[in-house]
């Protein structure tokens, strides 16, 4: 294949993200069902999925929201969920540190789950691509992906106001949760380091304004961590 | 969540649009292209597998629907979605067999 011009990157990039649209279509759409059902207006609904764009930390803040916690455990927890970004933003550095500070700030704010796993990968196929074409790829998987989540949501919030509550959709959020971590249980550390954050939860409930979340979960990053680190040498 | 007035809701959600975006931009735009500490990477690499199974656990044993009593439909619809995302490596065929699960068993325990 001939060296790749922005444009053909672009392109591959669209059509890569496509098949993507099947989980992000029905996430967004759950979201603004449960938003909506939560008590969120369609203004605010649509405020957390185009400035957040982030399902899982959305969920996040939307049940602790209902569980009347308080405003700072609210944030800091949803923000937890997301540093899983950090690791995505270190992860790409390499790659796409050398395009300028412009491009670089649009892509942070392009950087989902969808978009970094299609782009790093093709990066690491790759290894010759130019920088403008990295970028290009880039942006090309967040061609559908982005405008389409914030549409799907708008339809789950217009839609929710309808749904009645024999339908058990309380229990949507946590299902949605495990559907979001069980695909990721790939290695030993992963399982030890969930189950590790579930006994922690279950034995720290005591501690106040939800903040045993917090601690539940750092320890089990800790758990997940180590056993890595031990693999590995 | 009659609690939260108008602009509380706004400030959680600016709060959220902004730590999110810098933590995207974090070490993309700031470090450019050198290299990062692994011990670090090594434990963000954990914190979507630990945070929500903190959050959801509570929710499955205990859910509020119920007040607080342990649901056996709940309860399966968790076991449900947990082994078909698991086993099939995938998000939509987790929520499928889970809410399945749920309405499967309320409806036989009706």
């Amino acid at each position: 294949m001939a060296i790749s011009t922005p444009k053909s990157a672009y392109l591959k990039g669209v059509t890569g993200a496509v098949p993507f649209l099947l989980v992000v279509v029905p996430f967004g759409m759950l979201f603004g069902v449960v938003g909506t059902e939560a008590g969120l207006n369609l203004a605010q609904v649509m405020g957390f999925t185009t400035l957040v764009i982030a399902g899982a930390a959305q969920f996040t803040a939307i049940q602790l929201m209902v569980d009347e916690a308080p405003t700072i455990v609210v944030i800091v927890s949803a923000l937890a969920v997301n540093l899983r970004m950090a690791m995505y933003a270190a992860a790409l550095a390499p790659y796409l540190g050398r395009a300028p500070l412009w491009q670089r700030a649009m892509i942070a704010y392009l950087n989902v789950d969808q978009t970094y796993a299609l782009s790093h990968q093709e990066y690491e196929d790759r290894p010759g691509m130019p920088v403008p074409a990295r970028v290009a790829f880039f942006v090309g998987c967040a061609t559908p992906i982005l405008p389409i989540w914030i549409l799907a949501t708008y339809v789950g919030a217009v839609l929710g106001a309808a749904i009645p509550p024999e339908y058990a959709l309380d229990f949507a959020v946590p299902i949605t949760f495990i559907a979001l971590v069980a695909p990721g249980l790939r290695t030993i550390a992963h399982v030890a380091a969930a189950l590790t954050s579930i006994l922690l939860a279950l034995s720290l409930g005591w501690i106040p304004h939800n903040l045993w979340i917090l601690v539940a979960a750092l320890g089990g990053m800790m758990v997940g961590a180590e056993i890595e680190r031990r693999a590995a040498s | 969540m009659t609690s939260w007035s108008d602009p509380a809701i706004w400030g959680i959600i600016a709060a959220l649009g902004i730590g999110t975006y810098a933590i995207r931009f974090s070490f993309l735009g700031l470090l450019g292209d050198r290299a990062f500490p692994d011990w670090v990477l090594r434990h963000l690499r954990y914190t979507a597998v630990t945070i929500l199974p903190a959050l959801i656990t509570p929710m499955v044993l205990w859910p509020e629907a119920t007040s607080g009593q342990t649901d056996p439909a709940r309860l399966a619809a968790a076991v449900a979605a947990l082994a078909g995302g698991y086993l099939a490596r995938n998000a939509i065929v987790a929520i499928l067999c889970g809410m399945a699960t749920l309405y499967l068993v309320q409806f036989a325990v009706g």
